[in-house]
């Protein structure tokens, strides 16, 4: 047993560098102004006007975008958990197949496309149609986010979907429901888990992200994300930004226990 | 036990190549209980669940109570299922389970109520209605599915192999419960299982199945007792299968030796099938029978002896409760009326003959 413990050993010392001590770094950091003193100030950061408009564009944006991913992939998790497995595995295929792909390097594309001069506008231009103003908008923030972040909805439904079983749903039918009735009292209902664990994959990095307002928004559009960046980057005050990220964390731990409500048996984590 | 209620006709269904049912024909009788038994992938699964509205045959008819079902889906069939692994409702309690059905037809509160109550006593598990199904026994889900699928006051209900995942004592202990519920329902069931043993305690009909046929009907005795060929005499209890000549009514030449028995109508001199179930064979001393043999192997069982004797290069089977130890020399003899004769297969596919009714 004691030979056993000692492997532990390496994952012990991973979590307490390249976690619990960074973590603890920001707490210090946003809990501390420049002089080491300790302080309020950074966290009451989040209440000037600037930076309470950048949570509440990210809240909105994200949520939006969180919405849009459930309606577009609930569908086709679906789909795909009523095809065999052999059918499955190559549409999965698909779906993933983006995300081996460089997540800067596909958020450049979707610039190159909606840029003034870019493909779309020259497509229209083609077809002597009006410019449109794609790029820097918060539509195309949520594009952005849609676009990256749809398969992780997609997989956590499809796995807790495709888990029904058949005799369950059959059973539902031998019991008099029709279709809709089946689908509102017990597939949907047993899909919830997949739902909750689809919804935080999709809001936290939407919640935290900063590269995907900053490609396509351009410099007008500061989500929480930016603001956090800039403060690091250009203001070079780790105090403030730290304080920020707490912030931002609160908002995740609370969606976090959403999830421990609602995915007691953690079906709907197991991607 | 008397109207025709299902009557299943020419009913073919094949996936892919693969054909499971072909060209059956079965009617079921009210107030019946019916068992559908036979190996895995004899089509009897797919027959329930065909009746069930879940599979569509590619041809055929199921006329249920004079009505044409075939394309009825399953929520307007007056029938309910039990399925095999319970399909019980994980997120519901198990009074939502069971009102589940209720619910949808609109009933109201109160009779949902009653209903509730009525069936939980019914299976005996009154007082479980908030319980959720998890935290449920096996056998208990059991139960609970059989609840919720009679308080729809089903005409006909349909069992899949419902005591398969239940260990061997739970298993007898439900065999006596479903018989019970059966008389105080009053209503048809259908029951599927491979478990030849499950299948006689229970039901008033037993059809065997093979590969998609129906190989035999007819009630636990008649089965047991009088199997139409091989196949129904193999899967049904032990027995040993002789090749034997029928000499004339009555008479039969196997083993070497004539043999006295009470089948008639086989011809003269016809080439025939016989089997002996294991516990008719009377071992005796050497002079006493008809023919002599040696035991070869002797296990002891509990209830009785199994043995397998020697005699003329034959390997019987033989189940007694005396004992003969291993290289004992004894005589052989067979009641007349323990040996079934029965026709040869006629052709190759000997398993799975077709057979009239």
């Amino acid at each position: 047993m004691k030979n056993r413990k000692l492997l532990t050993g390496p994952y012990l010392f991973w979590a307490a560098s390249f976690i619990i001590i960074p973590l603890l770094m920001i707490v210090y950091y946003g809990m501390t102004d420049k002089e080491g003193h300790f302080t309020f100030m950074n966290l009451a950061r989040i209440t000037t006007p600037e930076n309470l408009k950048a949570l509440g564009l990210a809240l909105l944006l994200s949520f939006i975008s969180t919405l849009i991913c459930l309606i577009l992939a609930y569908p086709l998790a679906m789909i795909l958990s009523e095809k065999s497995v052999n059918q499955t595995s190559f549409i999965v295929l698909i779906f993933i197949l983006p995300m081996w792909m460089n997540f800067l390097l596909r958020t450049l594309a979707w610039q190159n496309l909606l840029e003034k001069n870019g493909i779309i506008n020259m497509i229209l231009e083609f077809f002597h149609l009006p410019d449109q103003t794609l790029i820097n908008t918060p539509y195309a923030i949520v594009l952005g986010m849609v676009y990256n972040f749809l398969p992780f909805m997609v997989l956590p439904i499809y796995n807790v979907l495709s888990k029904i079983d058949k005799d369950v749903i059959f059973a539902a039918r031998d019991l008099g429901a029709n279709n809709m009735q089946t689908f509102s009292k017990i597939i949907f209902p047993l899909s919830i888990p997949g739902i909750i664990s689809g919804i935080t994959m999709v809001f936290v990095p939407s919640l935290t992200t900063f590269v995907i307002s900053d490609l396509l928004g351009g410099s007008k559009i500061l989500l929480i994300g930016n603001v956090i960046e800039q403060e690091f980057k250009q203001g070079s005050n780790w105090n403030v930004g730290s304080g920020l990220s707490l912030v931002l964390m609160i908002f995740i731990i609370a969606s976090m226990a959403l999830i421990a409500k609602y995915d007691k048996d953690g079906e709907g984590t197991a991607f | 036990m008397s109207n025709k209620l299902i009557d299943i006709v020419n009913i073919t269904k094949s996936f892919g190549e693969n054909v499971v049912l072909d060209e059956l024909n079965l009617y079921i009788r009210e107030n019946e209980f019916l068992t559908l038994l036979g190996p895995s992938g004899c089509g009897k699964t797919t027959l329930l669940r065909i009746l069930g509205g879940f599979e569509t045959p590619n041809s055929g008819d199921i006329i249920f109570d004079g009505k044409n079902i075939n394309n009825l889906p399953p929520n307007k069939r007056q029938l309910n299922t039990v399925f095999q692994k319970y399909a019980l409702f994980s997120h519901m309690s198990i009074a939502e389970n069971i009102a589940f059905g209720l619910k949808i037809k609109g009933k109201t509160k109160g009779y949902i109520q009653d209903k509730i109550h009525y069936a939980l006593k019914l299976v005996n598990l009154e007082g479980y209605e908030d319980r959720t199904p998890d935290s449920l026994s096996g056998g208990q889900q059991q139960r609970i599915a059989i609840a919720r699928a009679i308080v729809n006051e089903p005409k006909v209900l349909l069992l899949d192999e419902p005591l398969g995942a239940l260990d061997l004592k739970l298993r007898q202990d439900m065999q006596y419960e479903l018989i019970r519920l059966k008389n105080e329902l009053g209503i048809t069931f259908v029951y599927v299982t491979h478990d030849q043993e499950e299948a006689l305690t229970m039901s008033d009909t037993i059809v065997v199945m093979n590969q998609g046929y129906i190989q035999q009907i007819g009630t636990p005795e008649d089965i047991y007792n009088e199997p139409q060929n091989a196949f129904v005499a193999d899967f049904i209890g032990d027995s040993n299968i002789l090749p034997a000549t029928m000499v004339e009514d009555k008479v039969v030449k196997m083993l070497g030796a004539t043999w006295q028995c009470v089948d008639v109508g086989f011809g003269r001199n016809k080439p025939v099938d016989a089997v002996i179930r294991p516990e008719d064979i009377d071992l005796v001393k050497p002079e006493e029978g008809i023919i002599e043999g040696v035991v070869t192997h002797l296990i002891f069982k509990g209830v009785h002896y199994e043995m397998e004797v020697l005699a003329n290069n034959y390997e019987l089977l033989v189940h007694s409760t005396d004992m003969f130890p291993v290289g004992t020399e004894v005589g052989i003899k067979v009641d007349p009326f323990d040996i079934q004769i029965m026709k040869k297969p006629e052709s190759e596919d000997a398993e799975a003959v077709g057979i009239e009714e």
